[in-house]
């Protein structure tokens, strides 16, 4: 019981110290899972939007299948992401293995299942409501599509919070494709992994109550921003 | 002051136009869902002029009729069949108004102009329609308020200035005031006169008697799926043709 | 202003993906997780990449993994502590030439209750035979590492089938030495560690040293560049500098120089040629 009070005592002090190293680790995890949660949202919001809208044979398989994904283990992930950038692989001549782009990857394919899947659910609820009536004034599905999403942006913000969450908790797709390498790949899930295996628990329980303080933060702003723009349109 | 008059030019003109979609012949339309035959045998004709109201009680077919003319909905047998050069793009010149106004989650004005938009009306044209329907249908001092904080009453008559702004040779109206007070109704009733007025075609369902004898040039009656029949509006009301519209009238109809 | 702050905060993330300025040299290392928590390149990378301008970045995971990301041409020098897969390695035409940098020795823990009572023993054979014929838990890290196979190695020294016995008394954690301690520590079990690793472990519990100085239990570490054959993309003249820096006067005082606790943790032996 005494790691707790000291986990909590150690995270007060390296925030309140700003600590370089802590901050340097800080930064890169918020690059890296706020990049990877942009592209995943710039690629899954209209492809689930796209499902929602479109009828095409195999589309019930493809929902479930892109609701399964959502499920997508990190670590298996990783090793997919790995498998395509090593030296060995594919694409190894772009020498992307062990660098931050190759963390945004990763994390970008993990959070795409989740923003298509919820934007899917929601724009086809909006659908249901709309589509009589915009069929009306002559916008079919596809001319329809960006005005579902702008209608649905409340909902889908809180899809893509979700993305984030997914994207700054794991630890196993970031591992395998970064390495975890000191002031290159080292985000905080890593390092909380690397301070566990060393056996200080304390100081890696402070930097996951730290993370979670980043999470905070980062659902706290959005929220901020959400209830502003909101006023009235909810 | 041009804008007001541009809109009305246009209205007055639009049945006069060479290229008018309208008469609109429905020649045995027929609608079957899991073999159950909703709506059959429906002949009848819109010309250019009257206002027609459909009547008839719940469950009769009105709605379903009314999506089948304006094209959102296929016949299973039959033909809806717009007139002139232009039946091929009819969709653009009808507007239709539902029951719940179905609005987006925008301004009022930006509800307008995204109609305008869809039509690729260019920005300076969209900015005056919009400003004059808005004006014409009351709603100039809520034009900035989110569509969906007005009332009931106001959201159905942004529906009718998105309409309105469309400027459609017809427009179908599905028991636009089923859900509004008697002051929300009349100034809906009272907009959609302004908008005959300039010379769109009136299509509307209702279970209102009261609104059928107000607005009806003609009454289209239906029964279960069935049209009974259609009569000029003072003849219908005096003397109807067929016994279930006589025994609407008596309130006796059930569904 | 909302608007501006907004976009503001979607155009950072963008800076992430900005590739390392082309200036950067720097060479990746394929290395073991019990050398990294050992800390001892926390304490010698800093004075190479002041020495030479190249920067070191090491990826550690198990033996068999370095190996493999070796092999996949995903590191440059591979730098690990099992001379036999080492020599396979080079015999392969995988790596240019091994070279002895350092040693130092396995340990066996176990809880300071020692209810196996091998406290003390000469033997690292005679103490797994007690401990498996008293099938008191041991954790075996299980993944192909260094140390791993060194534990197995010495299971079958001692004539036990100890992965028979997997899942009861023999607790594979499948896991980096770190995180097998964290389970011995949580179960009060034995195991096998580098005397480095268990010097800076801070979660040891109620284990302590046991059983230590049987000459098998010997470690030895070696350096290999990975060869540029079939990875011509390999930093062959940048990693060169890395290991004959790492086997000179200067790699070699500073690795003799690293204490822990006190205690000096590694024991250099780079010689003149490959080995």
């Amino acid at each position: 019981m005494e790691t707790f009070s000291t986990a909590m005592t150690m995270a007060v002090g390296l925030l309140a110290g700003f600590d370089a190293d802590l901050m340097e680790i800080i930064g890169l995890s918020l690059r890296v899972s706020l990049s990877a949660v942009l592209m995943a949202a710039l690629i899954g919001l209209p492809l689930g939007a796209a499902l929602a809208l479109y009828r095409f044979p195999g589309r019930g398989l493809v929902m479930v299948g892109l609701d399964a994904l959502m499920g997508l283990p990190p670590v298996v992930v990783g090793l997919v992401v790995y498998l395509v950038l090593s030296r060995s692989g594919p694409f190894g001549v772009m020498g992307l293995l062990f660098t931050p782009t190759a963390m945004i990857m990763a994390q970008t394919l993990l959070v795409i299942p989740i923003v298509a899947a919820l934007t899917r659910q929601v724009v086809e609820d909006l659908w249901a409501e709309y589509s009589e009536q915009l069929r009306s004034l002559g916008a079919g599905p596809g001319r329809a599509l960006p005005a579902m999403l702008w209608d649905a942006r409340f909902t889908l913000t809180t899809a893509v919070l979700a993305g984030f969450g997914r994207a700054s908790a794991e630890v196993g797709a970031v591992m395998i494709v970064g390495g975890n390498i000191d002031h290159v790949t080292r985000v905080m899930t890593t390092t909380i992994a690397l301070e566990t295996s060393k056996g200080d628990l304390a100081l890696a329980l402070a930097l996951g109550l730290v993370l979670i303080a980043l999470s905070l933060s980062v659902n706290g702003a959005a929220h901020a921003l959400r209830r502003h723009a909101a006023r009235g349109f909810a | 002051m041009k804008a007001a008059n541009d809109l009305a030019e246009a209205g007055v003109q639009a049945a006069d136009r060479a290229d008018t979609i309208l008469p609109l012949a429905v020649k045995d339309v027929a609608y079957v869902i899991d073999g159950k035959r909703l709506i059959d045998g429906i002949d009848l004709t819109f010309a250019a002029g009257p206002r027609t109201i459909v009547l008839g009680p719940n469950g009769a077919g009105k709605s379903l009729l009314l999506r089948l003319c304006h094209g959102l909905l296929q016949p299973s047998s039959g033909r809806v069949t717009w007139q002139g050069p232009s039946a091929g793009e009819a969709r653009q010149r009808q507007a239709m108004v539902f029951q719940k106004p179905v609005l987006l989650r925008r301004s009022a004005r930006a509800n307008v102009d995204y109609a305008l938009k869809l039509k690729k009306v260019a920005r300076e044209d969209r900015r005056r329609i919009t400003e004059d329907v808005l004006a014409r249908t009351g709603l100039a001092a809520v034009a900035e308020t989110p569509a969906r904080l007005l009332s009931g009453g106001e959201q159905q008559k942004l529906a009718l200035a998105r309409a309105w702004a469309l400027q459609p040779e017809m427009l179908f109206l599905d028991e636009p005031t089923a859900h509004l007070d008697p002051a929300a109704t009349a100034a809906v009733e009272a907009i959609v006169g302004d908008m005959r007025a300039q010379g769109t075609r009136i299509v509307m369902t209702t279970h209102d008697l009261g609104q059928a004898q107000r607005m009806a040039d003609e009454v289209a009656f239906l029964h279960k799926g069935r049209l009974m029949e259609t009569t000029q509006a003072d003849q219908f009301f005096d003397h109807p043709q067929s016994g279930e519209a006589a025994a609407f009238l008596r309130g006796e109809l059930r569904w | 202003m909302i608007r501006l702050l907004g976009a503001l905060l979607l155009a950072l993330p963008l800076f992430a993906t900005l590739p390392a300025s082309a200036d950067e040299k720097f060479i990746t290392v394929a290395s073991t997780t019990s050398t990294k928590n050992s800390g001892l390149f926390d304490h010698i990378l800093p004075a190479f990449t002041k020495h030479s301008g190249i920067g070191v970045r090491v990826v550690a995971v198990g033996t068999g993994k370095a190996i493999r990301l070796a092999r996949n041409g995903d590191a440059d020098v591979l730098f690990v502590h099992h001379k036999p897969s080492e020599q396979k390695f080079v015999a392969d035409g995988l790596g240019v030439a091994r070279f002895d940098v350092m040693y130092n020795d396995f340990v066996i823990i176990g809880p300071k209750a020692d209810p196996a009572d091998v406290r003390g023993m000469n033997t690292a054979r005679a103490t797994l035979k007690k401990i498996a014929a008293a099938r008191r838990p041991f954790a075996s890290r299980g993944d192909d590492s260094g140390t791993n196979k060194k534990e197995l190695s010495l299971w079958q020294a001692a004539g036990v089938d100890a992965k028979g016995a997997s899942g009861s008394w023999y607790r594979e954690t499948g896991s980096g030495m770190g995180a097998t301690l964290n389970i011995a520590s949580g179960m009060d079990a034995y195991a096998l560690t580098d005397r480095a690793t268990w010097l800076k472990f801070k979660n040891k519990g109620d284990l302590a040293i046991l059983v230590e100085g049987d000459p098998l239990l010997f470690n030895q570490y070696g350096i290999i560049l990975v060869s540029k054959t079939r990875h011509p993309h390999v930093k062959s003249a940048l990693g060169q500098t890395f290991i004959d820096w790492v086997t000179g006067p200067k790699g070699q005082a500073l690795i003799a120089a690293y204490k822990i606790k006190g205690k000096q943790a590694f024991f250099t032996n780079a010689a003149a040629g490959g080995s």
